[in-house]
């Protein structure tokens, strides 16, 4: 099956089991590896990209419905500069192991875009689905507040 | 941090894309598959690198290569080392780019005795420890080999030399060399001197250790550009699944194979000790063939039949038979002659659960095993490289240097990936195939294949005189996992004249392995809830107990004393809310913490507000890395205790993923953290593990005091905590 979709701002075509995920698409056809695979099961959210700026958790999102649409992963978050998100992710030296983490800025660069400045409570809310096992949360919370206040 | 990792700028457009005969149709053109561990790699151009010792590479245009050996796991060690070199040999900072050593364990190896050649393993928190004083002198060695050149092509005695940051400096001929420079024709000598330590660096004139300087890995990790095993991909590669022994130890018998061939994309079907792997072009296709097979499992298995919540039964006859001795670990003078003459005596069981690691990257590798079976490539997250590639070797019975292993980062280790069990069944199906295959577990088979921390029952007596003295110990730990279950039990802080320590261990055949401090936090558990229970029932404070067990050990006390003063222990509770404290040494490090807890009386849903903690862990060469990781060991400490079990039933596991896994999400993570590390010249000591096996102690002690009721079995889940508020 081919689908046709925006990929960080640019066409691409692929070809693929009528019944593939966006994720496996996203990382073994397009090369795109900063989406990352976890549980498989929308559970933990390091899969988590833009579906025409909504963030999904792209393990569970099948290939056909980004037909036509617009994708945004971590490679694409920002064009030249890094997203304020990233350079606060850096400024609070957030993460250890860092493979949840691109999860986690999609995430919350999703939150930002709806809720430029949001209370402690409306980011722990919106962030819950995404899990970290290193424990680097309250950190997540102090950068996407610096970023939020640096807008 | 400008410019340390080059950022991956995605450039996709239908040109670049090419047509492949079938499964993916689309590919990104050549180039983009060169597998590149960093970015830096691509950027060292040879010919014009100096390899001036076994550790620093220069390059002309001033860039300083520091070989890191030790697995980057999310420990930040990969920057730590560096610093200790950089330090010593006197560099810019801001020069600095870090490299992964090769898997070299003869020069690269852990101190292992003093020196270096132990094995590259990056476990129990021993990196910075275990490298600190050997860095120290690559860095000296280094810094010789800068003046020693500065010192030929000058003409000028060594000794009037001098180094500033970045450069070497001879002040009588008024002039200065950058180390760029001296990379231009710099040369190495044939042999290193040693350095004696009384001309290293003094510590007061240290720039870099004990300064907060960011992680060199970190600008990766919010790009997408850092590199997992996960992420590798080489030409002509396929890929892997396995389907695997729901009881561990039985063997498995494939009932479908032709059905499975003829699926689409299937490349081959391996058969394995303890599984089926199916190769196919793409991983959903594996994915697919692997969820159709049909396996039978032979019978007879020893963990077979095994109920992990029934053992306890076994566990407590086990720690109760008084006629039997354990594996001893402590035996200070007569504890059970104490026992029977004393004032009054405590005999409690605590009990903790099996864990899992859950590093959020499932285990997976990449392996290449050549046409001709004599060599093999290998892409691996490992916390043991060397064991490693030793395992690919043995499993290809070839020669340890016919395999090249690239270390990739780690996506979460704690322990699960210093086992090289993925490795070799990678290296097994690629030897199948002879073509590139990556090997990834699903997270399914991550949580039912695990090796898991073991289960414990401890077996607390005590003995007390008439003031409420604690006169006697007895810590007996029933369990399975042999060697897995005593660390942590030593209370050598505690003044105690009477101490009988040992360990019971039961084999039943399921898979064990060191987990983030190994036994230390179900051991710490149940040393300081039952401490708690011992004070709350002398009707002496927690605190009180403690400063009177440590009267004799200034350094603990000291780390006591500072967690307190956080805490502002003493001060009234806040309404609904308690306090509660433990103490643990780790890896020579020494913790002590408070938590502050409420609790849903309806819900049984404990909630840890704040915590305080103090730590001495020597010299601390990365201040503010340190602190991220007590802060990341006290939350995965809070998730072990309050949500995370393994059980088995009829030797299989009964979790499978992360709905009847959790692990703590942010909405439970405490409010704040504080963390004081305490300034200190002593050594330096392990730190990832400090905070961990405080969490169970400090939450059921504030436990204890809100409720007055005991936790004695980990996790604390709600069903238990509701449990324990009826009863």
């Amino acid at each position: 099956m081919k689908t046709s979709f925006t990929l960080n701002g640019k066409e691409v075509q692929v070809e693929t089991a009528a019944d593939a995920t966006l994720l496996w698409t996203l990382r073994d056809a397009l090369k795109m590896t900063g989406t990352k695979y976890s549980c498989g099961a929308s559970l933990c959210g390091a899969c988590t990209v833009h579906l025409d700026g909504m963030p999904v958790r792209a393990c569970m999102t099948p290939i056909s419905m980004a037909a036509g649409r617009a994708v945004t992963t971590i490679e694409g978050l920002a064009e030249e500069e890094l997203h304020p998100l990233q350079q606060a992710w850096i400024d609070e030296q957030v993460p250890q192991c860092g493979y949840c983490q691109p999860g986690q800025i999609m995430q919350a660069a999703a939150l930002l875009r709806n809720n430029p400045q949001p209370k402690r409570e409306e980011i722990v809310s919106y962030m819950n689905g995404v899990l970290c096992r290193c424990g680097t949360y309250l950190r997540i919370i102090k950068a996407i507040e610096r970023a939020s206040q640096s807008r | 941090m400008e410019g340390q990792q080059e950022r991956y700028k995605p450039t996709i457009s239908r040109r670049q894309f090419l047509t492949a005969a079938g499964g993916i149709t689309f590919v990104v053109a050549a180039g983009a598959f060169a597998p590149k561990i960093f970015a830096e790699e691509s950027r060292n151009v040879p010919g014009e690198d100096k390899q001036i010792t076994a550790w620093v590479r220069l390059q002309e245009d001033g860039r300083i290569v520091i070989y890191n050996p030790a697995a980057e796991m999310g420990q930040g060690s990969m920057t730590a080392l560096a610093v200790i070199i950089a330090e010593e040999m006197d560099a810019d900072w801001a020069n600095v780019h870090i490299e992964f050593s090769p898997i070299e364990p003869s020069t690269y190896g852990l101190q292992w005795g003093g020196k270096l050649g132990g094995p590259m393993i990056t476990v129990g928190s021993r990196t910075v420890r275990g490298y600190y004083h050997a860095l120290r002198h690559a860095g000296a060695q280094a810094r010789y080999v800068l003046l020693h050149n500065a010192a030929e092509k000058w003409g000028a005695p060594i000794t009037e030399l001098t180094t500033g940051p970045g450069k070497v400096v001879h002040k009588a001929g008024g002039r200065q060399m950058s180390f760029g420079e001296i990379a231009a024709f710099a040369k190495a000598p044939a042999e290193l001197p040693e350095i004696p330590e009384a001309q290293w660096k003094k510590p007061e004139d240290f720039r870099l250790i004990g300064s907060v300087i960011p992680r060199f890995d970190i600008p990766a990790k919010v790009d997408g550009s850092a590199l997992f095993s996960m992420d590798i991909e080489v030409p002509g590669m396929v890929y892997g699944a396995i389907s695997r022994s729901p009881v561990n130890g039985s063997q498995p018998e494939l009932l479908n194979e032709e059905d499975i061939r003829e699926m689409e994309g299937v490349i081959d079907i391996v058969r394995l000790d303890h599984g089926i792997g199916a190769i196919a072009e793409t991983f959903e296709q594996a994915l697919k063939a692997k969820e159709k097979l049909q396996v039978s499992w032979s019978k007879g298995a020893q963990a077979e039949g095994y109920d992990s919540v029934k053992a306890y039964a076994l566990y407590s006859k086990t720690a109760h038979d008084d006629a039997a001795e354990g594996e001893i670990v402590e035996r200070t003078g007569d504890t059970r002659q104490a026992l029977k003459s004393a004032h009054k005596t405590y005999d409690i069981e605590y009990k903790t659960d099996f864990a899992y690691h859950a590093q959020m990257e499932p285990l997976n590798a990449v392996v290449s095993v050549a046409a001709d079976g004599k060599s093999a490539e290998a892409w691996v997250g490992s916390q043991a490289p060397d064991t490693a590639r030793r395992a690919i070797a043995e499993v290809l019975n070839i020669d340890f240097d016919a395999v090249k292993l690239h270390p990739c980062y780690l996506g979460g280790g704690f322990g699960r990936r210093s086992m090289a069990d993925y490795v070799e069944e990678a290296t097994i199906l690629s030897n199948q195939v002879r073509r590139p295959v990556k090997l990834i577990w699903t997270r399914e088979d991550d949580v039912q294949y695990g090796a898991f921390r073991p289960i414990f029952l401890q077996r607390m007596q005590a003995a007390t005189d008439e003031k409420g003295n604690i006169t006697a110990w007895g810590h007996c730990i029933a369990g399975t996992g042999g060697g897995l279950l005593d660390s942590g039990a030593r209370i050598n802080y505690y003044t105690i004249p009477n101490q009988l320590i040992e360990v019971r261990s039961v084999d039943h055949g399921v898979r064990t392995k060191h987990w983030r401090s190994v036994a230390h936090a179900p051991n710490k558990y149940a040393i300081e809830a039952f401490l708690d229970e011992v004070a709350l029932d002398q009707g002496i404070g927690p605190y009180e107990l403690r400063r009177r067990l440590m009267k004799d050990h200034p350094r603990e006390l000291k780390v006591l004393d500072e967690a307190a003063r956080l805490a502002n222990w003493g001060s009234p509770e806040k309404e609904g809310r308690a306090r509660g404290m433990a103490f643990c040494e780790r890896s020579g490090s020494l913790a002590a913490a408070v938590v502050e807890i409420s609790l849903g009386r309806d819900s049984g849903q404990i909630r840890v507000h704040h915590v305080w903690a103090a730590l001495d862990a020597g010299v601390v060469v990365q201040p503010d890395n340190a602190i991220a990781q007590m802060e990341g060991g006290i939350v995965m400490g809070i998730s072990n205790v309050l949500y995370e079990s393994i059980t088995f039933r009829n030797g299989k596991v009964r979790q499978s993923n992360f709905h009847d896994y959790p692990i703590l999400r942010m909405a439970d993570a405490p409010e704040s953290i504080e963390i004081r590390l305490i300034p200190s010249q002593e050594a330096p000591q392990g730190i990832g593990e400090a905070s961990i096996p405080l969490m169970g102690g400090a939450i059921a002690n504030a436990f204890l005091k809100l409720t007055g009721k005991p936790l004695r079995h980990m996790p604390f889940t709600a069903e238990k905590v509701l449990e324990v508020l009826k009863g």
